[in-house]
């Protein structure tokens, strides 16, 4: 679904630039050529594939960031997975297990994309359920309502999609690839999110009342969940230097903000923020202080679900462990039979050869 | 294992189509409504029970796996109930959410609790054997809607058996606790296989009432009896049987498994008879539906 927790203060990979890090005395010879090769990718905006040379911070500073991303997907799967056996009609069950589903597969794409990196899934996510990996924090809020389902895919969505379509230009291939099926399928939960919002607006008043009550929830987390302001976000530089992020956290959210106004208008929803105004001289919106020492509190842990999604998380885990031994355990067998097979046969055509 | 040839499912017939026939002037009969919501049921059951493994499951694949053959089954439950409820001008949420627990037609099977991981595989096969023979069947009903449904159904049904007939071997002959854990997830189904397999009483009914009436009037009246006959539209359950005892023990010897030789249920879901873990499945998704009545979503 998102993250965009690269840019906070956890991401703290303060890579300095790749060449600066290196004083040209450190350098192999191979390493010079590797580097070299590298910049010049970065300069012409051209992909760096997995086999290519490249700074350990870059490829630390990905794999922080996509496995982020990814873990952020399967966490994310938890506060809407909780209304799929009570959707209050058949096509919307049908419509958010699919998208929940669509959201496990995101997860698999960006585990992927981060293994080519050289850390494997296992170890990702290891880190995820013990609590050392970080996801995007809006998934540490509740879903008390259906109305959250449509808050979710218009404004969680939304300001993912905002945060994504440029990374579907990033340097790194297969990150970027990823990204481009990623959200095309996200831009369809956005879509089905406002659908949501605005059947319910169009609804009797009680529905009209809950969907304007999840709004006032999710606003805020949802314009958060860019990062936080631009003089605050220490790493934004040098994942934009390296061409991974290509807008700052500040400009992404003014974007999605100048996207939500009138759509909001549409629906006939208020956005909670009583400073919403439109500049004139900008042509933007401009929109209130947020509460950033919220932000900062949740990113700690102490949001409304952190500890309880990320045991959910690991209970299912550990559940399904005797499934993946047996798993395992069954094709060891297979390739063991299969290779006892194999031998006889050869023994059987020696002795033909033999006779 | 399945080495049939696959093909993707096309479109065939989904229940939006059929809610455009409806509007069109299509409307089952009173028995053939009876006879879709009966099939409707047992897969908007099984559908909503496999939802609980959504975010749940043992890897990631398999969440996705699991959801998405909830999703097939719950496509199928749409279709079905969409068009049960032309019989009574009804829509499948009617149906869906505004049925108490003895309205219901399912058949025992769907309603157990998913268990651990093993016993949701048991289930899973049982009924993708169990679909596999009936969809078949069904696409040559004489009801071209009942047909159309199953013809869709029947290409989505070949992955779902293939899925659980690979589970089963994987846990049979896998580690001594998966083997341990999938002849017990055997054991806690094999009851409820009997009354799959038992027949369908609307069929049964509709015959009664067919012959009655023949017998006391003219052919032409049985003709315009809106509760007719259901011979060449629906398909008797006990007469897929054989195929389930071709196949499934098989299966089962081959996975190093034992046959169960548990005894059966009375059952009677088609009668609106269910086991006590129907109720608060039937609670949960009924909830949110049953506090905004009329309206839609």
């Amino acid at each position: 679904m998102v993250t965009t927790t690269h840019a906070t203060a956890t991401a703290t990979a303060t890579a300095p630039a790749a060449a600066a890090t290196m004083a040209d005395g450190d350098l192999s010879e191979d390493d010079r050529v590797g580097l070299a090769r590298f910049l010049e990718l970065i300069e012409s905006d051209s992909r760096v594939e997995p086999t290519d040379w490249m700074p350990a911070a870059y490829r630390k500073t990905l794999v922080r960031q996509i496995s982020q991303h990814g873990h952020s997907e399967i966490i994310g799967m938890q506060p809407e997975g909780n209304w799929i056996t009570r959707a209050p009609s058949l096509k919307r069950k049908a419509i958010l297990m699919a998208k929940v589903q669509d959201e496990a597969g995101h997860g698999l794409y960006l585990y992927s994309a981060a293994q080519t990196l050289g850390t494997d899934r296992d170890t990702m996510f290891e880190q995820l359920i013990t609590g050392a990996a970080k996801y995007s924090s809006i998934f540490n809020y509740l879903t008390p309502t259906w109305a959250d389902m449509g808050s979710i895919g218009w404004l969680v969505d939304g300001a993912a999609i905002c945060n994504q379509v440029p990374l579907c230009r990033a340097s790194y291939g297969p990150y970027a690839r990823a990204m481009v099926r990623i959200c095309k399928e996200e831009s369809f939960h956005q879509r089905q999110g406002f659908e949501i919002l605005l059947s319910l607006m169009n609804g009797t008043d009680a529905q009209a009342k809950m969907a304007q009550e999840s709004v006032n929830r999710w606003y805020a987390p949802a314009l958060m969940m860019f990062g936080p302001p631009d003089d605050e976000s220490p790493n934004s530089k040098q994942s934009m230097e390296w061409n991974i992020k290509r807008f700052s956290n500040d400009e992404l959210r003014q974007r999605f903000v100048d996207m939500l106004v009138p759509q909001a208008e549409i629906l006939g929803i208020t956005l909670p923020d009583p400073d919403l105004s439109f500049d004139e001289e900008t042509g933007h919106w401009r929109f209130g202080e947020l509460d950033w020492s919220e932000f900062y509190d949740v990113l700690k842990g102490n949001g409304q679900a952190n500890s309880v999604r990320v045991a959910k998380r690991r209970a299912a885990h550990e559940n399904g462990a005797w499934v993946r031994e047996a798993a395992r355990a069954y094709a060891d067998k297979q390739a063991a039979a299969a290779a006892t097979a194999a031998e006889a046969a050869t023994l059987a055509q020696n002795e033909m050869v033999a006779a | 294992m399945s080495v049939k040839q696959r093909q993707a499912p096309t479109g065939i017939m989904t229940p939006e189509l059929i809610e455009t026939e409806i509007k069109g002037g299509l409307a089952a009969t009173d028995s053939v409504g009876q006879y879709a919501l009966g099939l409707g049921d047992d897969a908007l059951v099984l559908a909503q029970r496999l939802g609980e493994w959504i975010a749940n499951g043992p890897e990631l694949e398999e969440d996705i796996a699991l959801g998405n053959i909830g999703l097939d089954i719950l496509g199928h439950a749409r279709s079905f109930l969409t068009y049960a409820g032309s019989a009574w001008g009804k829509t499948e949420d009617d149906l869906a959410y505004f049925r108490s627990e003895p309205e219901f037609r399912c058949r025992q099977l769907f309603e157990q609790p998913i268990g651990d991981f093993a016993q949701t595989i048991a289930r899973q096969l049982i009924a993708s054997v169990y679909f596999d023979s009936l969809y078949r069947a069904l696409m040559h009903s004489a009801d071209p809607t009942l047909a159309a449904i199953a013809a869709k159904a029947t290409k989505e049904v070949d992955y779902h058996l293939d899925h659980s007939t690979q589970w089963l071997l994987r846990l049979g002959l896998g580690t001594d606790e998966s083997a341990l854990r999938m002849q017990r997830g055997l054991d806690a189904m094999w009851p409820f296989v009997a009354e799959l397999y038992s027949a369908e009483p609307v069929v049964e009914s509709a015959a009664a009432s067919v012959a009655s009436v023949a017998s006391a009037a003219s052919a032409a009246s049985v003709a315009e009896d809106d509760r007719g006959s259901l011979e060449g539209i629906a398909v008797d359950p006990r007469a897929l049987r054989a195929e389930f005892d071709a196949v499934v023990p098989l299966l089962i010897e081959q996975a190093g498994l034992v046959v169960p030789k548990t005894g059966s249920v009375r059952g009677g879901g088609r009668l609106g008879i269910h086991s006590e873990a129907f109720g608060p499945m039937l609670a949960e998704m009924q909830v949110l539906a049953r506090q905004h009545p009329g309206a839609s979503w």
